[in-house]
């Protein structure tokens, strides 16, 4: 069904144009006098599923908001499938467009329905026709099995529905990487399971994830390799399997032993 | 969670729901005119002491308002007489008469009469093109935005200042004066005032230092300085600088004082607006990929014009009566043709500057209130979105 779907609105799923999606090197970045991120090396190959963890403050969040300049660094590189980020405003949108982002508070425009919510990159940026853009976010709608919300405005639903029309919204632009800033974060127990099972459906087919989370359930099920953050730096970064079960540094240990009773 | 019952020390402890509730009305009290009564008029004893001090306040000021603008008024005449008590030896109210005769003066000024026409084709044109924008299902609003703002300033200008070549003799800004002269300005400021506002309110939020440093300049200046002095600066000091023959004409230079002055004030409504946006909306917005106007049109501005309608509307009324000030460079707005035409010997009567200023009331207030119901209407249309 799907497929044929994808047929009808001619949906590839995109290509990156390097092997490797996103190589953040030697970064760095302060707010004022405070030093956040600390010599972040990290390359995140096409189609991997990166969790990044770590206790709040550490840093993770304002690392994936540099990898779409919602941040701005002082030092390194960031370099997203082959762009690097610097101060021009048309690299920033280059890479912002291939760039999806799914925030702990959803971020939906409310004065929008969700149909509109979904369609409006696509048109302003993307310059797709309004009818094709409306099918695509249905299509879209349909995948996070939202379908009959469209008309609604994001006000009018519950927060896990809220952040399945953000991840539609994301994916509707055709992104080649999918950044999640804690996307179950704000979202009542009930509804974080709904927006989970959204993100495994993603990456079963193929989407380069970074996921800043809390779920270590998801993380073992998902994830290519977990990154490990405190205070600004990468303190340890495995696969699931080595990460849960022979945690290195004291520090791993500490924060597993905290999350993991 | 492993406390066992015993612990506790209570009999009933376990509890399963058997039948769903059902929804039951709202009581009595809460509902219909009675329910109505109750909650808004009567709910604390604070309230029913306002509401009856309320009720005695109209029930002063309403029968003397009756008393004196119809029971008492009188109706037709041909001059001071029929208005004054030592002739008629009657209680007197508002002296109509002086109104009818004066009114097509209040209106047009000292417009040429046999041109006067151009003045009510003007009136027609404005109202088409503010049914046009407003009513929300008129058709072709599209068309409607073009005739606004494009067609209706470029004819009106034509029409009212006159053009030889169609026929159209000139008529001097100086002969233009009553409602035709406030609502030319009114409807300049209020038109010019959001779009530059808006510039100016995110000038002045803008990471660039000279765009900000300009928008703030103008900002404080302009909010710093009273309009009086706007409008002194136009009419009369401008000139000293300018040449005479390329000095603009006295309206439209207290116009464009006036433009300036409510773009002022504008601009910090509208950013009022712009930081009561969360972080977030932004943040989504950029990351969508939109541009910075893009995102502004789209996402920002639509929701800070939203949360800021009130006091946007209330900057209109205010500049709708700020109008007035222009007297003060020479030009005769409606107030200032009521002023001249209440001195007038014909109808020196004790009631004729009252009745004059009774109309200058009526005036105002039917503007001033359509422009609040509007804006009232809009945020009740725009709620919807905020509805759960």
């Amino acid at each position: 069904m799907s497929s044929t779907a994808n047929n009808a609105l001619h949906l590839k799923p995109s290509q990156l144009k390097t092997p490797v999606a996103v190589e953040l090197v030697g970064l760095n970045k302060w707010y004022g006098e405070f030093h956040v991120l600390r010599d972040i090396d990290l390359k995140v190959m096409g189609g991997e599923r990166i969790v990044i963890c770590g206790p709040s403050g550490s840093g993770k969040s304002t690392m994936i908001r540099c990898i779409n300049r919602l941040e701005e660094h002082q030092q390194g590189k960031i370099i997203v499938d082959g762009v690097e980020l610097t101060n021009d405003l048309k690299k920033i949108d280059e890479v912002r467009r291939e760039v999806g982002m799914v925030f702990q508070h959803f971020n939906l425009f409310p004065h929008l329905t969700v149909l509109e919510n979904c369609t409006l990159a696509p048109v302003w940026v993307r310059k797709t026709p309004k009818k094709e853009a409306e099918d695509i976010a249905m299509h879209y709608l349909t995948r996070v099995k939202i379908p009959e919300q469209a008309g609604k405005y994001p006000g009018q639903l519950s927060g896990g529905q809220q952040q399945r029309v953000a991840i539609a919204r994301a994916l509707c632009m055709n992104p080649k990487i999918m950044l999640f800033d804690e996307p179950t974060s704000a979202l009542d127990p009930e509804m974080v399971k709904e927006v989970l099972d959204t993100m495994v459906g993603l990456a079963e087919d193929g989407m380069t994830m970074l996921v800043v989370t809390h779920e270590m359930g998801f993380a073992r099920q998902v994830a290519n390799r977990i990154v490990f953050m405190d205070s600004g730096q990468i303190i340890e970064a495995n696969v699931p399997e080595e990460f849960f079960n022979h945690p290195q540094h004291e520090r791993t240990k500490l924060f597993l032993s905290q999350i993991l009773r | 969670m492993t406390q066992s019952e015993g612990d506790l020390a209570v009999t009933e402890i376990r509890f399963v729901r058997g039948a769903t509730l059902a929804s039951r009305p709202a009581p009595m009290t809460m509902t219909g005119a009675l329910g109505w009564l109750r909650i808004n008029l009567l709910s604390s004893p604070f309230n029913i002491a306002l509401t009856i001090l309320i009720a005695l306040l109209l029930a002063w000021a309403i029968p003397e308002l009756v008393k004196f603008l119809l029971i008492d008024a009188v109706w037709t005449g041909s001059d001071r007489d029929a208005c004054r008590e030592v002739v008629q030896h009657r209680e007197i109210g508002a002296c109509w008469p002086f109104v009818w005769e004066r009114w097509s003066y209040f209106v047009y000024g000292s417009y040429p009469i046999p041109q006067r026409w151009r003045v009510d084709v003007f009136f027609i044109m404005l109202a088409i093109g503010v049914v046009w924008m407003l009513w929300l299902e008129a058709p072709r609003r599209d068309l409607g935005s073009v005739y606004f703002f494009v067609v209706l300033p470029i004819s009106s200008f034509i029409l009212l200042t006159g053009w030889s070549a169609v026929g159209l003799p000139p008529v001097d800004t100086v002969l233009w004066g009553g409602m035709l002269v406030t609502i030319v300005v009114a409807a300049v400021g209020i038109v010019c005032s959001l779009p530059l506002g808006i510039m100016l309110a995110l000038g002045r939020r803008s990471r660039m230092p000279a765009v900000r440093l300009f928008s703030v300049l103008f900002i404080e200046f302009v909010r710093g300085v009273p309009l009086v002095t706007v409008l002194f600066m136009a009419s009369v000091m401008l000139p000293l600088f300018v040449p005479e023959a390329y000095s603009p004409d006295k309206l439209v230079r207290a116009l464009i004082g006036i433009a300036l002055f409510a773009s002022a004030y504008m601009a910090e409504v509208v950013r009022a607006g712009l930081q009561a946006i969360p972080k977030g909306q932004f943040e989504g917005a950029m990351a969508v990929g939109l541009g910075y106007w893009q995102m502004m049109r789209l996402i920002i501005l639509p929701q800070a014009l939203k949360v800021t309608i009130p006091n946007i509307v209330n900057t209109y009324i205010g500049l709708f009566k700020d109008t007035t000030l222009v007297f003060i460079v020479g030009i005769f707005d409606f107030l200032r043709t009521v002023e001249v035409a209440r001195i007038d010997p014909k109808w020196a009567t004790p009631v004729t500057s009252t009745t004059g200023y009774a109309v200058a009331a009526i005036f105002y207030l039917i503007f001033c209130y359509a422009m609040s119901r509007y804006a009232r209407a809009t945020e009740a249309r725009l709620a919807k979105a905020d509805k759960r």
